[in-house]
């Protein structure tokens, strides 16, 4: 319909299976696990500069709804990836841990900015220095703020792990302890 | 009765004309500025197939860089450390041993030289405190990692290899000599 000289984008590739006339051979966890990654519906839990970067990546030049994020929802109940962009304060981080208990499984979180993943610039007596010291994090995407390109990257590098996780792995015992490590049942 | 600023605007409450009874043509008015716009030349940066140009002072990675002889211009005088602002970079410094002048400028070098990335805010200060011209910061972007540990860059991943230079032509107007 577009009169786009640009070629057609590309449909992503295909999990690994046995093609035939009709039908695709694969197992229950590849699917699932494209289905996941194509869908992630994230939290955008945006504090400050971050969170601008945030919504230039949703704005139209930067498409995040191109790769299946086209319901950012803000209730934790709903959503499947917690974005947490921006500094967050050590007042923050009992929020933010009952915001992360309050999601379903799965669920993945993915720290964007120095601020989220390790304090950044702000070393100081008022400032979370990560918000892994609260919350399991997935991924981290550095930068000061980081471009839209770095955490269209970032969300890229989440659904890799979407795609290549192992469907029990929310069962089992070390996930079990890491969420034990955190206090987190 | 006299209004009370010069900005009312009167509200018309005269009855609407059969065409605006009939709602349907404003609607396919509006239907007709959203099919316009399916004609439209789309402004989508299809990332990571296709790539948005950067500004040439856009600060991103960092790097160590060579001189022309392939020696290492950090001689690991701390400056950088001091000026950053998040306290990101870190050194131990080193003696030249006799049979190494090939390797680095002066008497004196960086052994270890490590940079978290995580916490650096890639503000330019480090480079503008350089008094070697040794470390810039180029315009390649740093991907994610999925491990804090593995954001702390030691000098195998910043100093530039000889064969493969870093063009860091763009942000050298600065400076007046040296490549």
């Amino acid at each position: 319909m577009s009169q786009d000289s640009r070629p057609a984008p590309q449909i992503g590739p295909s999990p690994e299976g046995v093609d035939g006339q009709g039908f695709f051979l694969t197992t229950v966890e590849k699917a699932v696990g494209m289905a996941r990654k194509n869908s992630l519906w994230p939290l955008p839990f945006a504090t400050s500069c971050c969170g601008i970067e945030f919504m230039a990546t949703m704005g139209s030049h930067y498409d995040l709804a191109r790769f299946g994020s086209e319901r950012p929802s803000f209730s934790p109940r709903q959503a499947d990836l917690l974005m947490v962009m921006g500094t967050v304060a050590k007042k923050l981080g009992p929020v933010l841990k009952q915001v992360y208990e309050q999601m379903a499984e799965p669920r993945w979180v993915l720290a964007v900015g120095a601020c989220a993943s390790t304090g950044g610039i702000f070393d100081t007596y008022s400032v979370l220095q990560g918000i892994d010291k609260v919350i399991p994090v997935d991924v981290y995407v550095p930068g000061c703020p980081p471009r839209p390109e770095q955490i269209i990257d970032g969300l890229i590098k989440i659904q890799e792990l979407v795609q290549s996780e192992h469907l029990g792995r929310r069962n089992s015992p070390e996930y079990k302890a890491l969420l034990a490590s955190y206090g987190i049942e | 009765m006299k209004p009370l600023t010069n900005r009312s605007k009167t509200v018309s409450n005269k009855t609407m004309t059969l065409m605006e009874r009939l709602y349907l043509p404003a609607i396919v008015k509006g239907m007709a500025i959203t099919l316009r716009h399916f004609f439209k030349k789309k402004v989508t940066i299809r990332y990571p197939e296709e790539t948005r140009p950067f500004s040439p002072i856009y600060r991103g990675l960092h790097v160590l860089k060579r001189d022309d002889t392939g020696a290492e211009r950090c001689t690991a005088c701390g400056l950088c450390a001091i000026a950053c602002p998040a306290e990101a970079i870190t050194m131990d410094a080193a003696e030249r041993k006799p049979g190494e002048e090939r390797l680095y400028r002066e008497e004196k070098y960086a052994s270890t030289y490590e940079i978290n990335m995580l916490r650096c805010i890639f503000c330019g200060l480090c480079e503008e405190a350089c008094p070697k011209e040794a470390i810039f910061l180029t315009d390649r972007i740093l991907p994610s990692g999925t491990t804090r540990k593995s954001f702390i860059w030691g000098k195998d991943r910043l100093v530039e290899t000889e064969s493969n230079r870093i063009d860091i032509s763009k942000r050298h107007f600065y400076y007046k000599d040296e490549k």
